[in-house]
Order: C-alpha cells, then structure tokens, then sequence
C-alpha cells in the first residue's frame, strides 16, 4: 500500500490533520506532510480532501502481507442502546474460527452509552471487546460507523470481521470493505477455516437455487455479512473473564454527510422484527380482512413469534412492509416458519426457504407452498388455526 | 438536477437451475430482465427530472444483450445510455463491478446516483454502498421517499429500518438505493421505445475507459468463488388432509414436539 500525496492539488485546507486518528498528518507550512511511520492507510483523510490531492494506492496487495493478519472480530451493533441478538450468534460462530485458527476473538462494540454489554459479550466468548462509546454514534451514520471501523481495523489488522446482515450491517460493512479496498461476502450461511487457514464463506445465490463458496484469497481482513439466525448462540459463561480496551475514535462533524431527523417506528408495538425472530407467523391473502389477523397473532404471542405477510397483504396495507417475507421484503431464516393461507410464488419461497421447519395451512393442495413444507396441512387456516392455538396451548400447560 | 441510474439485466431466477452433474448453472431458455429493485431507481431517476428537469443517465456494466434492459430504461424516459462492455469485465464481484462502473461515473458531473437495493441474482446488496465509497460521496440505503431542496443542493429521504423508518437528510452529491414502495415503476409505452432507438446510446470498452485490466473483472476480484452447488433437497415433508381438524393439529403438534420446535 502507498499513500500519494500531490503537493500542488492541495490548497491547504487543513481538513485532513483534523481527522486524522493516528496523528500521522500535521502542517507543514501553507501545505501538510505524512508521518509514514504511524499512517496506518485508513483512508479517513482521503474521503475528506476536497480536492482528490490525497491517494491511497491498494491495489498492489502484497500476498506476504496476508500473515500480518490475525484474530477474528465480531461487529456487535446495537440499536438504541439494545445489543441485537445477532451480536450474540456471531460471537458464538466467531469463537468456532478463532479456535480453529489458534488466534483471539474480538468483539467490537460501537453506540452510545453501550458499555454495560461488555460482560455478556466476555461471557458469550470474545476474548477482548474494544469499545467505541460516544454521542456521536447514538444514531447509525454510515460515515461515523465506517471511519470508526477502519481507524480500529488499519493499525490492529484482524483477519476476519463479521457484520450482522442486518440493515445496517449489509450498509457499513460493504462501505468498509470497499475503503480499505478489500472484498466483502454478503449474506452468508455458512462460515468455515480451510487447511490454508481462509475463511470460506458460504452463501445461497440465484434466489437460493444455487449455493456458492467464497474465498478472499489475497486481501485482509476477509469481511463478511452474516444472516441472522443461522448460529445458534451458546450457552454463556459467566465465569470467562476477558479484556476490556476504550478506544477513541476522533470525529470531526463535516464527516457525518447525513443527518437523522427523526426516527419512526412502524412495527406495531409489541410486534417482533422478523429478520431477528425465532419463530414466525406469516399470513397470506387466504386470511381474507385484516381484521382477521387477530388468529395469527394470537399463535404468534402464544409462541413468542413475529407477525409477517406475503406480499399481497402488506400491499393492501394490512402490515407494514417492515414485515413483509419475500424478494421484495425481507428474506428470513428462522427455526420455525408457519404459512397461512400462503400459496407459495416463488418470490415468497426464495425469501423463506431456508427456514429450519415450515408449516403450510392453505385449502388447495396443489399451493406451491406445499413442495418446501415439512408438515402441511391441507385445509381451512379458519378452522385449523384455532384448533392449532387451543393443541398448543394444551401442550405448553402440561409442560 | 443530473441523475445516473446504474442497472443490472438479471435472470428470471426463478428459473435458474443447476445442472448437477457438471456443477454448472443452466442458463439456457431462462428469460432476462431488469433487476426489479433497479425499475424503481430508473423510476425515480424520471420522476426527478420531470419535477426538477435536468438529465437521467442510465448506465449498465454487461454482455451485449444487456443492451435491452438499457432500451428498456430509455423508453420509460431516460435521456441517455451508457454501456460498459468488454469481455475483460467477466467475472468481476461487487468490489469489482463497483470499481468499473466509478471509473466511469467519475468523469461525469453528477448531483445524484440511484441504484436498486439489491440484485436479485446475487441478492449482495453490495455495489451501491461500494460504489458510493469509490466516488467518496455518501450513501443512503433502502430509500422508499425522496425529497429535494427548493435550492436543490440537498436531498432528504425515508430510510427503511428494521422497525419502521429513519428521515434522513444529506447534502448532494450522494448515492441511493432505492426499495419497493419508492413508486409504482411506468410500463414503456409504444412512443417511449421508439424514441429510446434515437437516444444516445455509448459503448465503452475496457480500453476507452482506460483502467489497468488487472482491476477488472475476475483478475480485479478480491473474492473468489471457489465452488457452487445445488442446495440440499427438502425431503418429502408429511402433508395431510385437514377434513378432520384435531386429528391433523394433533399430527402436527405432535411433529412439532418431536423436532423440538415448540
């Protein structure tokens, strides 16, 4: 990697010693000059001169330099302060490739008043948590979140970074890749060390037609976006103990090139994201009125699922479209799936096919939904559904 | 107001199979079209202009045949066409691909990039926000509602969330990514596809666009696939007639206890 800096271009802003997190950059007369002994190539001073006078050159990646890097990072976003649960499934995956790899794991933790999550985070696994604590990361910012990330990545060089495949994460963890002119594997269902010791990266294609295994052959750190759901987290420990590192992240506003306004929720309250869900209830236009989806919600509560809609009814408005299953919504992989009144596109089938367990309800047996169904049941969800709460509920209360 | 619309032609991946004995994808009779996530970029890319005026730029990296998705967004009122295309573009993952389409972008002078969310042959959702990085403007995914400045020097937007929606505001240039709910993409009609046969319409080549082929395509390619595969199949899953309703719950719970689900 080189860092080209052009004299003449420059105008003397002084924008760039100003963001710099190293304290490689400082004035040198009406100009700046580069202390390449503590520039760690994170770009930050690239993306803010305004006159293209600064240039990193990463294409000529050294494949030598690929065993300077070590150890696996997990990204543990939260949200409002909350940790998402898929923090906890990648600490627990991210443990399994540290462990093959001999290497640490670290857990990064990036929020506002977020620090109280360190201890769950040692107990899930992580052998260290670096975490960045600051106001200014109170709202996800792509700019904040990704100079955060690479000023932590450039000097530390970590093998591996994993990204919950979140919104955010499928947002910060391309725009990170692409700064640090690595690669980046989205989506990804499965995760494994090979005998060079690379990450391969396992992921559904083609509307899940197709499975496809990534390598990253010569660029480091190997980043992933992960699907929520698909590791289980472990049981934690409470006895592990483990480092705790602050690390501040110096961040000029003129950075942050968007601003939240505000913030609206449209789930229902009470009503489960169905990316982070276990379970969910998902309904069809065979439920007919949004008044009835009363049936579903109530299994859903009973089962502490989310509430989703096929495509069809989210259009007619019946559900927010944050709930919808399918291409054109969300694409879910929960252990358990039920379809009501489903019958099956395939633009449906594409975003929950990968579910652990489907239940079909649908009165025609020839629905498509049938042909990924573990159990179907060919009938009226009207009367099936109810049936199905009052068996459950018989069940639960014998436990 | 200048917009570039960056789109894929993607196949009907419905149709998509794998031809499991030599491991490759089966691609023959399977119909192409244009990535649906990009129909409501070009959409809005139109609509801005009729409420701003200014020039929609539709741009696309591909095979020749990936000329009819370009047509297509001329027809729905794009003003011009860009076509990146040259066998040495093969192959290339989303760093590549962004990297091929910003070398071109960069020589424009652009207010605003709107791409689909995703497309849904590799569903990645990677090249906006990469391809916002290599033009070092900002990006702003999963956008379902664009509002201009009255000085139209800013741009604020409703951000889908997990739980709802974000109003974001951002000062131009920047880059989208637009979603469902955005608007209602227009059919062409018989006028628009026989004006999009005069519009301008450029080719370029690896060559023109003067970038050192090894960072395109597959040599330009941090990633690597290494090998790809037919999912497992489902095995037959236990269908059953719901004429009588306890009987098949009683199954069913029964399933359900077993596997563990509940």
């Amino acid at each position: 990697m080189k860092l080209l800096y052009d004299r003449d271009t420059c105008t003397g802003c002084m924008l760039c010693p100003n963001v710099c997190n190293f304290g490689a950059i400082e004035k040198d007369g009406d100009k700046v000059k580069f202390d390449m002994d503590k520039c760690v190539y994170c770009g930050s001073c690239e993306e803010i001169c305004p006159v293209d006078a600064i240039h990193i050159e990463r294409r000529a990646f050294d494949k030598s330099k690929v065993l300077e890097y070590h150890d696996v990072w997990v990204f543990c976003e939260t949200n409002e302060g909350r940790l998402r649960s898929v923090a906890l499934e990648l600490i627990t995956e991210g443990r399994v490739l540290a462990d093959a790899l001999g290497e640490k794991l670290i857990a990064v933790i990036i929020g506002n008043e977020i620090e109280h999550h360190t201890d769950t985070l040692i107990h899930q696994g992580a052998d260290k948590v670096i975490v960045v604590d600051d106001k200014m990361f109170a709202d996800y910012t792509t700019d904040a979140y990704t100079i955060a990330m690479t000023s932590l990545i450039a000097p530390r060089k970590p093998a591996v970074v994993l990204f919950g495949a979140t919104g955010n994460g499928r947002d910060l963890a391309p725009r990170v890749a692409a700064r640090m002119g690595v690669g980046c594997t989205a989506d990804c269902t499965g995760l494994e060390i090979d005998d060079e010791r690379q990450l391969v990266q396992t992921r559904p294609a083609f509307g899940g037609n197709v499975i496809a295994e990534i390598i990253t052959p010569a660029r480091r750190p190997q980043i992933s976006t992960v699907r929520p759901n698909v590791f289980k987290p472990s049981e934690p420990d409470t006895s592990r103990t483990g480092e705790v590192e602050k690390a501040d992240i110096k961040i000029s506003p003129v950075q942050v090139r968007t601003r939240v306004l505000e913030k609206v929720r449209e789930a229902v309250e009470g009503m489960k994201s169905v990316e982070e869900a276990d379970i969910i209830v998902c309904s069809g236009r065979g439920i007919k009125d949004p008044a009835n989806l009363e049936l579903p919600k109530q299994l859903a509560d009973l089962l502490d699922a989310a509430i989703g809609g096929s495509r069809p009814i989210v259009d007619l408005g019946w559900l927010p479209p944050t709930q919808q299953v399918g291409q054109s919504g969300r694409t879910v992989c929960p252990k358990l799936y039920f379809a009501l009144g489903i019958s099956g596109q395939i633009q449906h089938i594409v975003g929950m096919r990968t579910a652990d367990t489907i239940i079909a309800i649908n009165k025609d047996p020839e629905a498509p939904i049938f042909s990924v169904a573990d159990f179907g049941i060919v009938g009226d969800i009207f009367t099936i559904v109810p049936e199905l709460i009052s068996e459950i509920k018989r069940v639960l209360d014998a436990r | 107001m200048k917009i570039v619309v960056p789109i894929k032609q993607v196949p009907e991946v419905s149709e998509v199979r794998m031809n499991e004995e030599t491991g490759t994808l089966i691609r023959d009779g399977v119909p192409s079209i244009m990535n649906p996530f990009d129909e409501f970029a070009v959409e809005a890319a139109i609509q801005l202009k009729e409420a701003h005026g200014g020039e929609v730029t539709i741009i696309t990296m591909g095979p020749p045949q990936a000329k009819d998705v370009l047509l297509k967004a001329l027809a729905m009122g794009g003003d011009k066409a860009v076509h990146l295309t040259d066998p040495a573009f093969a192959g290339a993952d989303t760093w590549a691909t962004a990297f091929t389409l910003s070398e071109y972008i960069k020589t424009m002078d652009f207010d605003l990039v709107i791409c689909g969310k995703q497309a849904i042959d590799g569903d990645t959702a990677q090249v906006g926000p990469e391809l916002a990085e290599l033009l070092g403007v900002p990006q702003i995914c999963y956008v379902r509602k664009i509002e201009i400045s009255e000085d139209e020097k800013h741009i604020t937007v409703h951000r889908e969330t997990d739980e709802g929606y974000e109003v974001v505001k951002a000062k131009l240039p920047a880059l989208l990514t637009a979603i469902k709910g955005l608007n209602e993409p227009r059919l062409p009609n018989i006028m628009g596809i026989m004006k999009a046969k005069q519009k301008p319409y450029e080719e370029v080549n690896a060559e023109t666009l003067g970038t050192e082929l090894q960072l395109l395509g597959l040599d330009g390619s941090p990633t690597m696939v290494r090998r790809v595969y037919p999912p497992e199949k489902k095995k037959g899953g236990i269908i059953v007639d719901g004429e009588d309703a306890a009987a098949a719950v009683k199954q069913l719970v029964g399933f359900l206890t077993k596997k563990g689900a509940i």
